[in-house]
């Protein structure tokens, strides 16, 4: 009777996340569909983001926030996968038994500090240092992406740490057992055996990067041009539909809703894409 | 002919980190040239201890202690003492010529190919004749090329058990060691494989020396020349295997090995 209820309850749950992701996508699409059917496919190459006069409906698109999410998303992959793959094999096979209990819940904090934070502290201290070594505003694509990168460490790095850990030990001797160095077994043993683990860290962290938007927002410059240097100011997807969603209407709020579709859709492809590029060629 | 000893421990006592009493206390004996040496004793004797000071694996891990002497014939015939290397660069020299076989089989997550030429590679062989020649020569060696060599080129974990344990003995083969140290190879694998694993380690004798702990006494009694018998850390008796499974001098092996305790 309770093997039933319960068979029935994760049959239950399970369906639940299949009609929310349903519902989600319904939606999105739905409230776009005015701007799919005005701008079509050209939205994603028009970079301008202009509110009509009185009747007329404007012109809008999606050009600039989705080239600002993809390269600021780009800039703190780069510098957050080896950070966090160093910190993971520091943790698992370099550090002293002493430091690794304050450097494992120094990840822990980091990872559970609320996002507005971070923003904060990279707008007042951050891009003051970047303004100062790179010139420019200081708040911008580098800024954003390395804050983001900061972000998303720690949760990588515990993930693939967790991973890294499950290494047989007999499979590490069996290495050293060859002569091999201890470079030589993080490299040959230890990364291919936990490679699963460590690109499902990089996706989901991918993903967080790709959303983020409080933190982004504080930092990325939120201004509707195209970065020409990495030190630019500009927009991304999440920044732009929380600073204008309060005001926007008819055809300005369609047209966010198609940009979340698309982050939406991005989100989608690149996580598909890393999963079946780098895990489906084992099956 | 007199027997040469490859390797021997001399008076080695060795203790856990933390750990208030040695788990080896004042062992000596031979690893005896192109001969099969069986450590038997009772769980918990420290016979695979012995094994795994014999290449000093246990120097992964740290705060151990070694007291005495393992010595190891050179290539000019005298003996040096491996407990006073130091670099790392020495202990990697010495595990190339000391090979070393687990207990659960332990292939890379890499191909066949891959998984016997790691060793060489790590060496500083890189020629593809010279890997190839040397690869297949070690798998056939092994007795498991007619089986895998068709699929070099597949993932060693689509082996089964006793394939993936050859291919880890083959993997040692093929670094030409002068000791190959045998921990309870047999001890996860199932009847058929272990006869193959028997035989292919009696085969072996030709050209290393071998060292295996085994639970299995008529592994013992079967494969070796010589066998030590080990009780709570100290060896109690070490003489040709025959001696010991018909004729021993102590007390305690007669009841080991007849069955009276362990």
């Amino acid at each position: 009777m309770t093997g039933k209820l319960f068979k029935d309850f994760s049959i239950f749950s399970a369906i639940l996340i299949l009609i929310i992701l349903a519902a989600i996508f319904g939606i999105l699409y739905v409230y776009a569909s005015d701007a799919i059917h005005t701008f079509g496919f050209d939205f994603l190459t028009t970079s301008s983001w202009q509110p009509g006069e009185d009747d007329d409906g404007g012109v809008f698109g999606g050009y600039i926030p989705i080239v600002g999410t993809l390269l600021a998303t780009a800039i703190a992959m780069i510098i957050a996968v080896p950070i966090a793959m160093g910190i993971a094999i520091f943790l698992t096979e370099v550090a002293f038994p002493v430091l690794i209990k304050p450097v494992s819940i120094a990840i822990e904090l980091l990872a559970a500090i609320p996002s507005i934070i971070y923003g904060m502290w990279g707008l007042f201290y951050f891009a003051p240092i970047i303004q100062h070594t790179f010139g420019g505003s200081g708040v911008g694509l580098l800024t954003a992406g390395i804050v983001l990168a900061i972000m998303i460490v720690p949760f990588m790095s515990a993930i693939t740490k967790d991973a890294m850990n499950t290494t047989p030990s007999v499979l590490k001797e069996s290495a050293y057992a060859m002569g091999a160095t201890k470079f030589e077994v993080i490299k040959d043993v230890i990364m291919p055996y936990s490679k699963t683990a460590i690109i499902g860290s990089v996706i989901l962290a991918l993903g967080r990067a790709l959303g983020e938007t409080m933190a982004v927002a504080f930092l990325i410059g939120s201004i509707m041009k195209l970065p020409s240097k990495i030190t630019d100011p500009t927009t991304s997807i999440p920044v732009l539909l929380a600073n204008n969603f309060s005001e926007a209407q008819d055809l300005e709020l369609s047209s966010m809703f198609y940009l979340a579709l698309i982050l939406f859709a991005v989100s989608f492809i690149i996580i598909s894409f890393a999963k079946f590029y780098f895990l489906g060629r084992r099956r | 002919m007199e027997n040469i000893d490859v390797m021997r421990a001399e008076d080695l006592s060795f203790t856990y980190p933390n750990a208030p009493k040695p788990t080896l206390k004042s062992i000596t004996m031979p690893i005896e040239k192109n001969k099969i040496t069986a450590l038997i004793g009772p769980s918990g004797c420290g016979k695979s201890t012995l094994l795994r000071a014999f290449n000093r694996i246990h120097d992964l891990y740290p705060g151990l202690k070694y007291e005495g002497k393992i010595l190891l014939q050179k290539e000019d015939g005298s003996m040096e003492n491996i407990l006073e290397y130091k670099k790392e660069n020495e202990l990697i020299k010495l595990r190339q010529r000391v090979g070393m076989i687990f207990q659960k089989p332990t292939p890379f997550p890499m191909s066949i190919y891959d998984n016997v030429a790691y060793g060489l590679r790590l060496s500083g062989i890189k020629a593809k004749s010279e890997l190839d020649g040397r690869v297949e020569k070690a798998l056939q060696g092994s007795a498991i090329w007619g089986e895998v060599k068709d699929r070099l080129n597949t993932s060693a974990m689509g082996l089964s058990g006793g394939q993936q344990q050859r291919l880890c003995i083959a993997r040692a083969v093929a670094l030409k060691p002068d000791v190959l140290l045998f921990d309870e190879p047999t001890s996860a694998l199932d009847p058929i494989s272990t006869g193959a694993i028997e035989e292919l380690i009696a085969e072996l004798k030709d050209e290393v020396s071998v060292a295996i702990v085994t639970h299995n006494m008529q592994q013992a009694s079967r494969l070796s020349d010589y066998t030590a018998f080990m009780y709570l850390g100290d060896l109690i008796e070490f003489d040709k295997t025959k001696k010991i499974f018909t004729n021993p001098s102590e007390k305690m092996t007669e009841d080991y090995i007849t069955g009276r305790f362990g």
